[in-house]
Order: C-alpha cells, then structure tokens, then sequence
C-alpha cells in the first residue's frame, strides 16, 4: 500500500493528475472515502489531465458521467447502489470495456468487481484540509506498474 | 404545428406523473404518484426500484390523469414525455409509453427536456410573465442560473462545479441522519433553529455565475466531527442558511445585471421555505416581480412537460419517434 498525504484540495488535484499519467484503456479505480472526503475532487484532477474540457460535477444524480478526453473516462457514483442486483444493473461490463473507469463510494460493490483494480481511499485528517490517500493496487496490472506510481506520487508519498 | 390538448409524461427519477394540459397553461389534470416511500429505506433514489415502479404506476397515473380532465383518449392532441436529463431506465418507460400512445392514437409525439420543462412551470401559473425573466433552477441534480430572453430562448449564466443544492441537501441530512428527503427534512427542523448559529462557508458567493456546494457539504461534516453534541437544528439552520444565501444572492445581482422584468424560482429545492422567503424579499426591496411556483409545481411533475411540449410543438413540430432517452441531456440555449 502507497500512503500520501495533502493538505489541500488542490494538492488532492494534483496527485490524482499524477495517477492519472499511468493510467489506461480499461482501468477501474475505486475511490473510497467519507461524505466530503474529496472524492469528485480527486476524479476532477484525473479527468483534466487527461484533456476533459468539459465540467466534471458529481454524479450522484445521474449515476454515471461519461466524459471525452485523451480516452474516455467513465465515472460513477454507486453512493445510492446498496444492493448487488442494483450493481449489476450499472452494466459495469460493458462501460469496461471502453476507457478508464472511476467509481465514487465503489466499496459497495466491491463484490461484483473484476479483479484488476486501483483502490484509492480518502481519509479525513486533523485539520480541515487535510487527507490521507491511501492507495492499493489489486491483481496484476497495478503490480506491474506499482514502482512507476510510487515514483509519481512521491512528492505527497509518506515514509 | 399546433396541438392544444397535450398529455405530458414525466418519469426522469422518483416521481411517476402524468398531465393534461390545454394551450400551455390551462391545467386540466395533474397526477404525481411519489416513490418517496419506497426510497425512503435506501435513503435516495435507486435507479432500478425506480424503474420498475414506473412501469407498474404509469399506466394507471396516465388513466387518471385523463378522467381527471374529463376527456377521452381520442381527444388528446399530442403525447410529450421527459426524454432527458435524468436516470435512464426511468426515462425510457416515459419515453416508450409516450410513443405507444402517439402511435396508437395517431398524434404527435413531443420529446420535453426536463430542465425546459422545469422552466414553464411558472408559465403553468402566470401565463404571462415578462421577459427576461432570470430563472434559479435548483433540485437534486441541477443548480442553474438562466436568462430566458424570451419563449425557449435561454442563455445559462452559471451552474455548479461540483454538487447539486439538492444534493448538498441530501447528503447533509444523510450525514446527520436526518431522514430522506433531505430538502423537507431540513427545511422544517431550520424553522426551529437560529441560523446563526454557526458561520458555514458562502463559496464564490461574489465571484462568477457559478456555484459550488461540496466545500459546505465538507465543511458541515467536519463541524460535526468537531461538535458531536452540536444542536441539529442549529447546524441545519445555518447550514440552509449558507445555500440560501449564495443562491439568493447570485440570482439577485444577475437580475440587475440582464436587466430582468422578474426573478422566478424553479426546481425541487424552490419549495424550500427559507429560499422563497429570501426571494420575496430581494424582489420586493430591489422592485422586481417574483414568481414562486406553487410547491406541487416546482416538484417533479407532468403538467410543466406538457406546458413545454405546447411551445417545443408550435416552434420545433413532432420529435421523431427514433429520439431516445438521453440521461446527460443539456437545455438548449442561445449564443
């Protein structure tokens, strides 16, 4: 598990930009963390660096964006998905398919998930401003990767 | 193309409902059957609970919709249903009955786009609004400032970077384990509450057209980390109190700014009392004409997708029967 921590959202911006720059076709990367931890903030940060242009806001209304950049990014909200066959119905095959994949408050479905995944939890720290972002890689291909990403988010890394 | 008589259909999210609706403004049914029931243990919308309670409640809510007009299948001129935005199996049980009926009784379909629709339930009630009017769209999936110069003619001057209000709402209530929904529940326990209580964050309160509600979301929850034993009306209060108070304060200086004839509230979160209060208020200082929808008609509800549909049919004739159900659709502007 990789460890770093912010202090403000924009730091929280940055790194995701950071994860972002590793990332590909395919991906899934679950984002865990409390009511305000920053989690839409860490997808906003991804997103730009990958050239979306357009606004990304929370998808807790629409339970799933779908945004055009360098490649498509999908990105859902199973905050209110509380039960599988729900799960199921997000037809999370097929957005795999096609472009990276961020799922905000995606623990709840962690059951159904295929097993190559980054999981990002957001940890709320002392002062208002502050997260710990503690990072876990899940099956081959983050492993390939893990010296890479330990390189790109050094700066934020703690030791 | 003109239709007067239109049967509008409304199923974007949680409420099933179906109108009649003469000429864009003259009410002849309106029947909303609310999911809120069902939700309510889940604490939101689930998209598939509501999708299937469409399919069971539509047909009936349409049967009722029409012997509340007083009318027969047979004189209904044209059949317009939600295509857009909202949660999209919820949509395509609006959008596939709506097609069946124009096909079967030979009229027109009208593909309405939820937030347009919104925007003419004040027409609903004053059919004569001057324009421009500046409209605040608020609910749980949209925070909007628009211009509308004049019939289906918008300019959008600003919407949220992060979270709906109504969704601020929601979750904060979530939070605080408040109950569902989150806008009611506030809305009444504020009443007895001091909305200065606690000094919340007003985010770009004087900067831009935008809004932003995720960092009084944050910042309730890390009060009430701190303050466990906080008063739960107090922090609803002032919690409340910092939306409004952006809201209220955007809308006013737009209406200085376009030079508008009135500001008119639209959306779920418009039947928030605290938000109507304020409103009124700006208007009656600032001298502008304020229009508060009745709270059954800033709610999801047919009869503004039939008031919609009404204009959308004079100026754009039928929508295709290939148009389909667009979870992501935008409202259409100007420039």
């Amino acid at each position: 598990m990789l460890v770093c921590t912010t202090h403000h959202v924009d730091q929280t911006r940055l790194l995701a930009a950071a994860v972002a720059g590793l990332a590909r076709d395919g991906d899934l990367i679950l984002l865990v963390g409390d009511l305000g931890a920053g989690k839409t903030h860490f997808t906003q940060g991804f997103a730009t660096a990958l050239g979306v242009a357009d606004r990304v806001t929370s998808p807790t209304f629409t339970l799933a964006n779908r945004y055009v950049g360098d490649i498509i990014i999908n990105h859902l909200d199973a905050y209110r998905v509380e039960q599988i066959v729900e799960a199921e119905d997000l037809a999370l095959p097929e957005l795999l398919e096609d472009g990276v994949t961020l799922i905000e408050w995606g623990d709840n479905l962690t059951p159904v998930l295929p097993l190559d995944r980054l999981e990002v939890r957001i940890v709320m720290g002392d002062g208002d401003d502050d997260r710990r972002l503690e990072l876990t890689g899940v099956g081959p291909e983050w492993a390939a990767r893990w010296v890479d990403l330990e390189a790109a988010l050094a700066p934020w890394q703690v030791v | 193309m003109n239709a007067d008589r239109i049967l509008g259909i409304e199923t974007s999210c949680d409420e099933t409902a179906a109108a009649v609706v003469s000429r864009g403004s003259d009410v002849m049914s309106s029947v909303v059957s609310s999911q809120i029931e069902l939700h309510r243990r889940y604490g939101g919308v689930v998209p598939e609970v509501a999708s299937r309670a469409h399919v069971e409640l539509l047909m009936p809510v349409v049967a009722q919709a029409i012997v509340e007009a007083g009318v027969e299948d047979r004189e209904i001129e044209a059949v317009a249903a939600t295509h857009g935005p909202g949660l999209v199996g919820a949509l395509l049980v609006g959008v596939s009955a709506a097609k069946a009926m124009s096909m079967v009784w030979d009229v027109p379909f009208v593909a309405v786009n939820h937030l347009e629709a919104h925007l003419y339930a004040a027409f609903l009630e004053e059919p004569d609004l001057e324009m421009p009017l500046v409209i605040l769209l608020v609910s749980g999936g949209h925070t909007m400032l628009i211009v509308m110069e004049d019939h289906l003619r918008y300019r959008v001057l600003g919407g949220t970077l992060d979270d709906a209000a109504g969704e601020a709402f929601d979750k904060v209530a979530r939070y605080m384990d408040l109950g569902y929904p989150g806008g009611p529940v506030i809305d009444q326990l504020a009443m007895e509450g001091d909305p200065a209580a606690i000094r919340f964050p007003r985010a770009m309160a004087n900067g831009g057209w935008d809004f932003s509600f995720s960092g009084v979301k944050t910042a309730v929850v890390n009060h009430v980390r701190k303050h466990p034993d906080a008063e739960v009306r107090d922090v609803a209060a002032s919690f409340q109190e910092a939306v409004v108070d952006v809201l209220v304060g955007k809308a006013r200086r737009a209406a200085r700014e376009v030079g508008a004839k009135g500001l008119c509230l639209a959306g779920g979160v418009a039947a928030n009392s605290r938000l109507r209060e304020k409103m009124l208020d700006v208007c009656v200082a600032d001298g502008y004409r304020a229009f508060l929808p009745s709270r059954a008609m800033c709610t999801d509800n047919a009869a503004m997708v039939a008031a919609a549909a009404w204009w959308r049919l004079q100026a754009d004739g039928p929508s295709p029967l290939d148009v389909g159900a667009d979870p992501s659709l935008r409202l259409p502007t100007i420039s």
